[in-house]
């Protein structure tokens, strides 16, 4: 007991996440509905269904990545030829033209950071489930990556929107969006609301709880 | 609420407590147990903020005002404007991409903008504005969803694959939008939230 360190909820405090004050859990009324003295917002102890809302989001967005990635996110309409693009083969293209420095962020924003948001995240909540105690530290840093780097994906979408706009010349050439498209995007901002449903105290929880067990 | 609880603060990411020392410019309290930054002493945090908040707002209204980029292709010019691509997705049926494409890239910013300098305006003055806590928590709700950074990112994209094809040019709207980056970064960067926070009076 003695090694186990100070932690809000061993003080009985709540820290509300928008303005960050400490609410004492026992001046709260019982229920789900308490409210921060302070900025009004919902306080919680743990963000509610943490592990539930994220597996459901996650595993929605596991799906999603599939039609994300087979299905065309544009078409390039050429003199009455019509080119479909996938998310990789707009990356090959880059590559193809030798641009190397433009393909790889691209390859690193809408192929590297959609896949490795979607195995961290189920890491992240094996790892709870299985009540790992393995490098709490590393885990939340991972989770702090996870959270920052999730917009970057949208890069595709927009470059997308330029696209469609720039390119309207009628019978010479035209490009249009496609279904592809839509279920990317749905992957890029379910995978941020999984993120942000995630609770990364849930990782300490199993290691403090530990301590707490074995003297 | 005693005093011995208003000097401390808790981990938003890992729980801990830990005791608020007294900070010199520009330090920071880091929490010991993950890393994770807690606070951080930002001199005038609010005067500051505002500057940059006031500034991204020119640049805003100018970045939707001028064109982004010219298309020259065989004697056609198309112009395209911040808001051309979300018109144009939406005429394809695209309606879903045209809203989101909307909301992060113009919506989102432009309301962080407003809601910043509504809290920040008055703040700089003593005075505190009406729903300052609701106001505030907006802000910080909308941080994630403004994506004018990842948008630049995207027209740079969009102009390296159609450079061997056409000519582009690069118009008063795209200087502008990366101007406009540039200020929302510099007033997220001088902004402490929780010195807003100590501003909002605790209902007992």
């Amino acid at each position: 007991m003695k090694s186990s360190p100070p932690t809000a909820a061993r003080a009985s405090l709540i820290l509300c996440h928008a303005c960050h004050l400490l609410v004492q859990a026992k001046s709260l009324p019982p229920g789900c509905k308490a409210r921060c003295p302070r900025c009004g917002a919902k306080v919680y102890l743990r963000k509610p269904n943490s592990l539930a809302r994220t597996w459901a989001l996650t595993l929605a967005a596991l799906i999603l990545y599939i039609p994300a990635n087979v299905l065309p996110v544009m078409t390039v309409v050429s003199l009455g030829h019509s080119e479909p693009d996938t998310i990789l083969s707009g990356v090959k293209e880059l590559i193809a033209a030798n641009m190397w420095p433009i393909a790889l962020l691209v390859f690193f924003a809408s192929i590297t950071v959609p896949v490795l948001k979607l195995i961290s995240l189920t890491y992240l909540l094996l790892s709870v489930r299985l009540k790992s105690r393995w490098r709490p530290r590393d885990r939340t840093v991972l989770y702090r990556i996870t959270e920052a780097v999730g917009r970057w994906s949208m890069i595709d979408i927009f470059m997308i929107s330029i696209l469609v706009a720039l390119v309207r010349l009628g019978n010479i050439a035209t490009i249009e969006a496609g279904p592809g498209a839509i279920a990317f995007a749905s992957v890029v901002v379910i995978t941020m609301f999984a993120a942000m449903s995630f609770d990364p105290r849930l990782i300490w929880d199993v290691v403090d709880n530990a301590e707490h067990e074995v003297p | 609420m005693a005093n011995s609880e208003e000097s401390l603060l808790a981990c938003h990411d890992c729980d801990l407590l830990v005791r608020k020392p007294r900070l010199r410019t520009r330090e920071k309290v880091v929490c010991s147990r993950c890393g994770a930054v807690l606070y951080s002493h930002k001199p005038d945090s609010v005067g500051r903020a505002l500057n940059f908040s006031l500034a991204s707002l020119i640049v805003f209204v100018l970045a939707n005002a001028y064109p982004l980029l010219a298309f020259k292709l065989q004697g056609q010019v198309q112009l395209c404007d911040l808001i051309s691509g979300v018109k144009e997705l939406y005429r394809q049926g695209y309606w879903e991409l045209a809203v989101l494409v909307f909301s992060v890239s113009i919506l989102t910013p432009f309301l962080k903008i407003t809601s910043l300098l509504y809290v920040l305006l008055p703040l700089r003055f003593n005075r505190r504005p009406w729903r300052l806590a609701y106001v505030f928590r907006c802000v910080e709700t909308l941080h994630p969803w403004a994506m004018t950074e990842v948008f630049l990112l995207g027209i740079i994209v969009a102009i390296v694959k159609l450079r061997d094809i056409a000519i582009i040019v690069t118009g008063v709207g795209l200087y502008s939008f990366v101007a406009l980056i540039v200020l929302m970064a510099a007033a997220d960067a001088a902004l402490e939230p929780h010195d807003i926070w100590e501003q909002v009076e605790v209902e007992r």
